[in-house]
């Protein structure tokens, strides 16, 4: 099936040139990384762009390092290239097992985190885990750099703070906490899927811990009820089971084709209930090896 | 805006005239002649377009040609020029494939996976072969056909 649409191909060297570029088409410009969702929305027409600028061609977009601040994860970074990473596993694991969900290894070999949140579908599964790190997005545009916390980056379904003329430039994860995490996703099998919900747990020392659901409502949730119930306390089934009640104020999941509205409630309450716990008992060194399915 | 695009092909060096929104798949199969990779779902879902890229397996639907432009891709025809290879040799002895269309897509996932890792488990078979549909439902012949060249 070719594209119907006709439209100019840009692969810069430098970001300063791809900025160049993306002021110069505004909207009508599209950056691509991977590709896995954008030839998907030419082929089906949902984005129709003047200009294609690739960004495979700056080096720097390619990093991916540990620095004084934190982990600099380039925007063209893969999902494979994280689950692969000794880093991302050892320090990130909530992250790393994030990446392990994503579609099927031949997607993940090509797509992005970056590009994921760019999308910014409901049902993506990079953005709980980088709200629940602290991410920062670091965006260039023609008048320079800013940086947002990745819980500001998400407006709406499809719908991020990126302006016509800015691309996201990278992504920084402040230097990891000691922690015991757990990424949940509930998909119609487990093969390859789009979530039906998700969730992203860490336990923290000193009893604190961050709960965000995705694709249960139009951007990613981070539960503060849930987190003010459980701040300070020490992870028991009772409390996780106090924290269940509190899933249906927080989250607001619709009925769509690939789950229900109360099943997406339902799931969201047992994953909850099963993260708090392997969050908890691997803070602690115990409880199942990261990559361990527990849905 | 056509452009040449210079890749290797199984190990040949072929330059070619794209357009920017020609697909990889396409211009693989019908200007460089190379037939094993098939249109499947279009999407990115069902793999049976796969191509080795780079080293790393891929969907080849979902990506521009121009975008390969200096790129390595590896199909089933250059995996087997001297003859067949011992995944292939197993999926034969296991009957593995009923219809074929799936079987250029799994031979690449499988070969992909078994060069990270000599010795995978059925799990990790099951999660590498996770993106590539087989709608005869062989599934169980093709996951015992790669763990007996796991052994």
């Amino acid at each position: 099936m070719a594209i119907a649409l006709e439209y100019d191909y840009f692969k810069p060297a430098e970001l300063a040139e791809a900025v160049a570029l993306k002021a110069r088409f505004g909207a009508e410009g599209r950056f691509l990384s991977g590709g896995t969702d954008l030839v998907n929305d030419l082929n089906d027409e949902s984005v129709r762009p003047e200009a294609i600028i690739d960004l495979k061609g700056i080096g720097a977009l390619k990093k991916l390092e540990m620095t004084s601040t934190g982990l600099f994860l380039g925007p063209l970074v893969t999902f494979s290239e994280l689950i692969d990473s000794r880093t991302v596993k050892s320090r990130y694991p909530l992250l790393w097992e994030s990446a392990r969900e994503v579609a099927s290894n031949g997607i993940r070999n090509r797509a992005t985190v970056a590009g994921n949140i760019c999308s910014c579908v409901p049902c993506m599964d990079s953005a709980p885990p980088l709200i629940a790190y602290r991410a920062l997005v670091l965006i260039r545009g023609p008048e320079g750099e800013r940086e947002i916390a990745a819980a500001e980056f998400f407006l709406g379904p499809r719908k991020t703070v990126l302006k016509d003329d800015e691309v996201l430039a990278g992504l920084i994860l402040p230097r990891p906490p000691k922690q015991g995490a757990a990424f949940l996703k509930q998909k119609r099998y487990r093969g390859e899927d789009l979530a039906q919900s998700n969730v992203a747990v860490l336990a923290l020392e000193g009893k604190e811990y961050r709960v965000v659901f995705g694709s249960v409502g139009p951007t990613p949730i981070e539960a503060e009820k849930i987190e003010k119930l459980l701040r300070g306390k020490a992870m028991t089934a009772k409390l996780a089971a106090e924290a269940k009640k509190l899933v249906r104020k927080e989250i607001a999941p619709i009925d769509d084709l690939r789950s229900s509205r109360e099943y997406r409630f339902l799931m969201a309450e047992v994953m909850l209930e099963r993260g708090l716990k392997a969050a908890a008992d691997r803070l602690k060194g115990k409880g199942p090896a990261y990559g361990t399915h527990l849905v | 805006m056509k452009k040449t695009i210079t890749l290797t092909l199984n190990g040949e060096t072929r330059a070619v005239d794209v357009e920017p929104n020609d697909i990889l798949l396409d211009v693989v199969r019908d200007r460089l002649g190379v037939k094993s990779p098939k249109y499947g779902c279009g999407r990115g879902d069902c793999g049976s377009c796969t191509m080795i890229m780079d080293g790393k397996t891929v969907r080849s639907c979902l990506i521009l040609a121009i975008e390969a432009d200096g790129s390595e891709i590896v199909t089933v025809e250059g995996l087997c020029r001297d003859g067949l290879t011992p995944l292939q040799e197993a999926f034969l002895k296991h009957n593995a494939f009923q219809c074929g269309y799936c079987a250029p897509g799994m031979t690449l996932a499988a070969t992909e996976l078994l060069e990270r890792k000599a010795k995978p488990s059925r799990e990790e078979i099951q999660e590498a072969i996770a993106g590539n549909l087989c709608r005869c439902t062989g599934y169980t012949a093709i996951i015992d056909a790669i763990l007996e060249v796991a052994k």
